[in-house]
């Protein structure tokens, strides 16, 4: 299972990368092997403000619908625009091309709450 | 793939051939002004009718049904449908009659219905039934509109409703459909509701909660009283959701347990015919100081007279046309005055019966997700099979290839890997033991050979379905131009 470095991660299986006031958010490798083939993926609108663990986008597989949850708080500035037209993306390159959206504006407190690779690696054999 | 009907025939074939006009035949033209005629002919399959006759039974013969073979799939409660069943619907008094007769002419039939009514009402121990809802899905919805309209009566509608994280899909969708915030309860270590989640949860904005009994992992609510006092502390109301009924028959009554709101699924419970989007039936029943708001019109008797009346002010209205799927009605009326009260007793144990012979039959070759006894279905999880890269789906494929049709699986989704079974009563002990011996000998695949279930189903009409392009892409009707775009490997697996 690919668990990258650098990034946090979420007890409901987001990961989180933060770069200044931006924090891009997808869901992990293990995530899209457990929803197998994504269908529809319901994304924010930019501007909307959401707090920590506000259920966020919604995802769609073959197998059952379930809520992304925003890793921090803030205002979702950027949607990734590929997604609608290619799910799939989400089940080929979790941590690259398969991104979701990207929050600002997430305070230092937010990140405490998360998961680093190696708590996550621990979750996951729980 | 059996090409369509309209990919057969030929142009100009027909199913039947008309004499010769003894008139002057005259254009469609003169007799309908321009706007109105079309602009090119109707695509309609030209076929002969024994080409119709083969078509149609070569598609049933594919057809998998109760009738043919097992059929486990839990929750969905597949019993066998008695022939009495269709003997008594097909009765010509029952038959020949129409929504528009005159209320004196139908005395029987609203007698049978009106009756139905208090049946219900005994099985489920509330006090007033409406037979009118068309499905189980529209019977929730009708019973959430119904707690809107009692809560909005005393003055406030309010927000939220309480569903279990193990709930049925259509909780939470008839709840938001009537403009609910769902708010999910989650379950405990022992696969139920969490009472002290319960409690934080419940405050004066709680309409009610939705919940089913036995729940959908098999287990009894044991705690369910405690639920409802809680709920009603609050000034909620508890709704119970009939889809589980079946092992209840007879031994306990939702209504005592303290379920304000109930609705049955008369295709689970009482024998009525399954799927193909209808026609079905829904049935509300709801406790005395709700009555005043079930769906109109209703069913009354004055004096010797059964009437239908609309004249119910505080009524959610009405729901269908005329009183609802009568033919599905007469058929739950049928099998419950078949069995009577001792047979439904019997229906709800053998249910519960069957269900745990299988469970203990299967539980040395499958994890159990929560390991005790059950009441009418049981949950397994693939886990140790997913270990050799085997997942419920392919299990529930390859049990295909057994003539056994797979489990509900993904369901409830709080369990890994699930695969819900339900064997219903109507199963003999042999059909029972060739079930274990099947999920025996697919447990033993997995260990020796788990590339084999990337191949399953090998014997079905069709193999692995393009799922994601079938949920991308839904062809949902012919069109000549179209049929040439669609990609070969969706259509012809």
């Amino acid at each position: 299972m690919n668990i990258p470095e650098g990034l946090f991660y979420t007890k409901t299986h987001e990961w989180a990368r933060r770069d200044g006031r931006e924090t891009c958010v997808g869901i992990t490798d293990h995530a899209q092997s457990e929803l197998s083939d994504v269908v529809f993926i319901e994304l924010p609108k930019a501007g909307r403000l959401v707090k920590q663990e506000d259920p966020t986008a919604v995802i769609e597989s073959v197998k059952a619908a379930y809520d992304i949850f925003a890793p921090v708080s803030g205002k979702v500035i950027r949607v990734n625009p590929e997604i609608e037209k290619d799910p799939a993306l989400v089940n080929k390159d979790p941590y690259g091309k398969g991104w979701l959206f990207v929050i600002e504006g997430a305070e230092e407190g937010d990140f405490k709450h998360l998961m680093d690779k190696g708590s996550y690696e621990v979750f996951l054999k729980r | 793939m059996r090409p369509l009907l309209f990919e057969i025939g030929s142009t100009g074939r027909r199913g039947t051939s008309l004499p010769a006009l003894e008139f002057p035949r005259k254009e469609v033209s003169s007799f309908l002004p321009f706007h109105l005629l079309r602009k090119n002919p109707p695509e309609l399959p030209e076929v002969s009718e024994l080409d119709v006759v083969r078509h149609y039974t070569s598609l049933s013969k594919k057809n998998f049904s109760v009738d043919a073979n097992f059929y486990p799939l839990g929750s969905c409660t597949m019993k066998y449908n008695p022939k009495v069943n269709e003997d008594v619907v097909k009765q010509i008094g029952f038959l020949n009659l129409h929504p528009y007769q005159e209320e004196e002419t139908v005395q029987g039939v609203l007698e049978l219905l009106y009756n139905l009514e208090k049946i219900l009402c005994e099985i489920v121990g509330v006090d007033e039934f409406c037979l009118q809802p068309a499905a189980g899905a529209q019977g929730e919805f009708t019973g959430l509109l119904i707690m809107h309209a009692y809560h909005s009566d005393r003055g406030n509608p309010r927000k939220k409703i309480l569903v279990p994280d193990s709930s049925h899909g259509t909780n939470p969708a008839s709840a938001a459909l009537c403009g609910y915030e769902v708010i999910q309860v989650k379950s405990n270590a022992r696969g139920r509701v969490d009472l002290d989640e319960l409690r934080r949860l419940l405050d004066q904005n709680v309409a009610g909660m939705m919940l089913t009994n036995p729940n959908t992992l098999g287990l009894f609510e044991d705690e369910v009283s405690e639920i409802a006092k809680l709920v009603h502390e609050v000034e909620g109301l508890l709704y119970y959701d009939g889809a589980n009924l079946n092992p209840l028959l007879g031994m306990a009554r939702p209504g005592d347990m303290g379920f304000d709101i109930v609705h049955l699924n008369t295709h689970k419970t009482f024998s009525t015919p399954h799927g193909g989007g209808g026609p079905g039936a829904g049935p509300v029943g709801v406790k005395k100081f709700l009555s005043k708001y079930l769906p109109t019109p209703r069913i009354v008797q004055e004096k010797e007279l059964f009437r239908i009346k609309h004249d119910f002010p505080k009524s959610v209205g009405k729901l269908t046309a005329f009183y609802g799927n009568t033919g599905v009605l007469l058929r739950a009326y049928a099998y419950i005055r078949s069995l009577g009260r001792e047979g439904l007793l019997r229906t709800g144990q053998h249910a519960i019966l069957n269900a745990n012979y299988l469970l203990k039959g299967l539980k040395t070759f499958y994890e159990v997700a929560y390991p005790e006894m059950c009441m009418h279905e049981f949950v397994l999880t693939a886990t140790r099979q997913k270990e050799k890269g085997v997942r419920a789906l392919d299990i529930a494929k390859r049990l295909i290839d057994f003539g056994i049709h797979p489990p509900t699986i993904y369901f409830p989704l709080i369990v890994p890997e699930a695969m819900m079974i339900e064997p219903t009563e109507t199963e003999s002990r042999q059909t029972l033991d060739h079930f274990i011996e099947v999920m025996k000998t697919i447990a033993k695949e997995v260990e020796e050979n788990p590339t084999l279930f990337r191949q399953a189903p090998m014997s079905a009409p069709v193999r692995r379905l393009d799922e994601v392009w079938a949920a991308r892409h839904p062809v949902l009707k012919w069109e000549k131009k179209k049929r040439d775009e669609i990609p070969v490997a969706s259509y012809s697996a």
